[in-house]
């Protein structure tokens, strides 16, 4: 058999049907449901009198609108409110594997819950009402966003209507230096090939850099191809995969395991595999990095400086940027370094697990917030990694230091629930979109790593991590 | 989705033309969690005296006299008479969850936005296509006559007026097909049902580990 790619291997395990003209019937394995994009889907399957299909596939949690404090005092925007207790009433009239409802403690963000639990797995279908379902890729599983209809139809169905992506690897070859993440990486990717780079294809993250990333890394990376413009992204299984799943509440056991780990080991792309398009970048020239514009791909380097549009040739980009500048409330030339900062968050589905929270509290430890800075949050991803962060004593250098300790969920990555930037607050932010408006309106996001975030929260600027530790 | 075979029903005539979806569905109602329950605030701004808000008891409102839907005569209609590029603006896939769960099953026409025309059959409402000239003598026949009713063929593609007369009109197969059927994209893949099942029993066979 010709050598095929771990997107074709994936997507032709998963064929049910295809019609002449390439749309795929597409069997899903996992479906993991929140509370925004399914009250409409579960409304349609009533009124046509269907039944799920299979809900043993569905993993669920409220995340999007729940507080991040003052749980005793439930939530208390009534449409917010109203949007949760639907889930939770949707889910009692029709059952799923799992749910994890607000104020249970394993409650958290819905792609940070799906890994922990081992409901994601090596080698299948994963899909969500939500764009950043991408993020389970780092499993080597197939992982698409889909709207509120096609939640409906997998709700319904088990199946997806799809047609076949193009395939990108992306090869990141290299050791990222001191203080350099998975973050950085994927910001710099997104510098490089611009958030339309992977319209229409699927992305595999590859080489020695992503080999050496941990599961979270992984996660990290796969989580933006969304921003590069790809709604799924791929990591290949490796040991640091198989490590990580081993003893999860729903991945197998015994004989199970032996049986899974054979096939998962499987899942590759094969020696000589062609890819429609392949990017290479060197990890040791990866800086951190910060974003100055409101589209991801409006970043630079710490060391570096806003851009002059003056200095920009095309008239499109040079009116983006002007637009992107004047939002920002940022002049050309400005050093990155002299940004000031008035809030920070830490949290959200790109960099809320445990890794991103010791990677920022390595930082802060024996440090303070910066004086001019109004509000620092750190709001892990999930009940678990927040219980985690706990045992490892992680909170209390984030309480000294003068940052407040939340309850799990998305919080201020899209300013649903209370947690928002005021008009013209710069926010360091660990989060996935700088879009205007995205924390609160009128605010000014700057995506960074959770290290470059902390750093930022204890200068009151954007400030090169390297430094500090 | 409720199939479309042979609607017989009053006619209501709606003489603006460029009525849009915020019009026909105010943005108010869109924070809603449900897709159906949307018929008493259709085209809210128009019918009530009063500012609608959601989950409101509408029963009780001070209605506006003169807009269409409010007289009598029209009550409990189920085809909507329209003027040129009726469903513009807005995408909103609520502007035809409203006009079906008010009770309209088929809109007569001379044209419609793009969007709304495609959200129309996804909802179980037939949107005709007649020409400018037919739809006026239709809108006079319906202002002159208290009750005016029509009967809408969809299998053989024909209006019937109460004098026999008929009006044939235009539809895409598939999208026909769909609607005689009460097909959606969930009821086309559901056709597929056993080929799902026997992919999914191979599927349990080989990896059981995914359905623990
Ligand atoms: S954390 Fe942000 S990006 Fe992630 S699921 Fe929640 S809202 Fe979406």
């Amino acid at each position: 058999m010709a050598p095929q790619t771990l997107y074709e291997k994936l997507w032709s395990s998963h064929v049910v049907r295809q019609q002449p003209d390439g749309t795929a019937l597409i069997y899903i394995d996992r479906h993991l449901v929140h509370e925004v994009t399914s009250p409409q889907a579960f409304e349609g399957l009533k009124l046509a009198g269907r039944q799920p299909w299979r809900v043993g596939s569905i993993v669920a949690t409220a995340d999007h609108n729940t507080p991040t404090d003052h749980w005793d005092e439930g939530i208390k925007d009534p449409i917010s409110r109203q949007q949760v207790e639907t889930l939770d009433a949707n889910i009692r009239e029709f059952g799923a594997l799992s749910y994890f409802p607000f104020r249970d403690d394993r409650q958290g963000i819905v792609h940070v819950i799906g890994p922990e639990h081992g409901a994601t797995l090596p080698g299948m279908t994963v899909v969500c009402g939500d764009s950043h379902t991408s993020t389970h890729g780092a499993f080597a599983c197939l992982a698409h966003g889909i709207g509120t209809s096609e939640v409906e139809h997998v709700l319904a169905t088990q199946c997806l209507l799809q047609k076949k992506s193009k395939t990108m690897l992306i090869r990141v070859d290299g050791m990222l230096g001191r203080g350099v993440t998975a973050k950085d990486m994927v910001l710099a990717i997104i510098g490089r090939i611009g958030t339309a780079g992977g319209t229409g294809y699927a992305i595999e993250f590859g080489g020695s850099a992503v080999r050496a990333l941990s599961m979270e890394g992984r996660m990290t990376v796969c989580n933006m191809a969304i921003e590069a413009g790809a709604r799924a992204g791929l990591v290949a299984v490796d040991d640091t995969t198989l490590d990580y799943l081993k003893g999860r509440p729903f991945a197998p056991s015994g004989e199970m395991w032996e049986q899974a780990v054979a096939y998962w080991r499987t899942l590759h792309s094969d020696e000589g595999a062609q890819f429609d398009q392949v990017v290479t970048l060197d990890a040791s020239q990866i800086e951190p990095q910060v974003t100055w514009g409101t589209s991801p791909e409006m970043v630079t380097g710490v060391g570096g400086r806003v851009p002059d549009p003056a200095a920009e040739p095309d008239p499109v980009r040079r009116s983006g940027i002007e637009r992107a500048l004047q939002y920002m409330g940022l002049a050309p030339n400005t050093p990155i370094g002299e940004i000031p900062v008035d809030q920070v968050f830490i949290g959200s589905c790109t960099n809320s697990r445990i890794e991103d929270l010791r990677e920022a509290a390595t930082v802060v430890r024996g440090r303070s917030k910066a004086a001019s800075v109004r509000r620092v949050l750190v709001v892990p991803g999930s009940g678990l990694v927040k219980r985690q962060a706990e045992a490892e004593g992680l909170h209390k250098i984030f309480v000294a230091a003068g940052f407040e300790w939340r309850e799990p969920g998305c919080s201020m990555c899209l300013a649903m629930n209370a947690d928002r930037l005021e008009a013209g607050e710069h926010c360091a932010s660990t989060s996935n979109r700088n879009f205007e408006g995205r924390q609160g309106a009128g605010g000014r996001t700057h995506l960074v790593s959770p290290a470059m975030a902390a750093a930022a929260a204890v200068t009151g600027r954007f400030t090169d991590v390297r430094e500090l530790i | 989705m409720q199939p479309i075979t042979l609607i017989e029903g009053i006619v209501a005539p709606l003489d603006r033309a460029n009525v849009d979806t915020d019009a026909i569905i105010p943005k108010q109602f869109l924070k809603s969690i449900k897709r159906s329950g949307f018929g008493p605030n259709l085209f809210d701004e128009w019918r009530y005296l009063d500012h609608g808000e959601p989950g409101q008891d509408c029963s009780a409102r001070p209605l506006k006299p003169d807009f269409v839907l409010n007289q009598p005569r029209y009550r409990g209609a189920q085809i909507l008479l329209t003027r040129d590029n009726f469903g513009c603006g807005s995408s909103r896939e609520h502007a035809p969850w409203a006009l079906a769960d008010y009770g309209f099953r088929v809109l007569i026409g001379p044209s419609y936005a793009d969007i709304f025309f495609n959200n129309c059959f996804k909802n179980g409402l037939l949107p005709i296509v007649l020409p400018a000239a037919q739809v006026d003598e239709l809108f006079r026949a319906c202002e002159a006559t208290e009750g005016y009713r029509l009967v809408v063929d969809l299998p053989v593609q024909v209006i019937r007026r109460p004098d026999g007369a008929e009006i044939g009109f235009e539809v895409d197969a598939f999208r026909k097909e769909c609607l005689v059927n009460g097909w959606d994209d969930i009821g086309l893949t559901l056709r597929h049902a056993d080929e799902i099942r026997a992919f999914e029993a191979r599927r349990r066979a080989e990896h059981p580990y995914y359905f623990a």
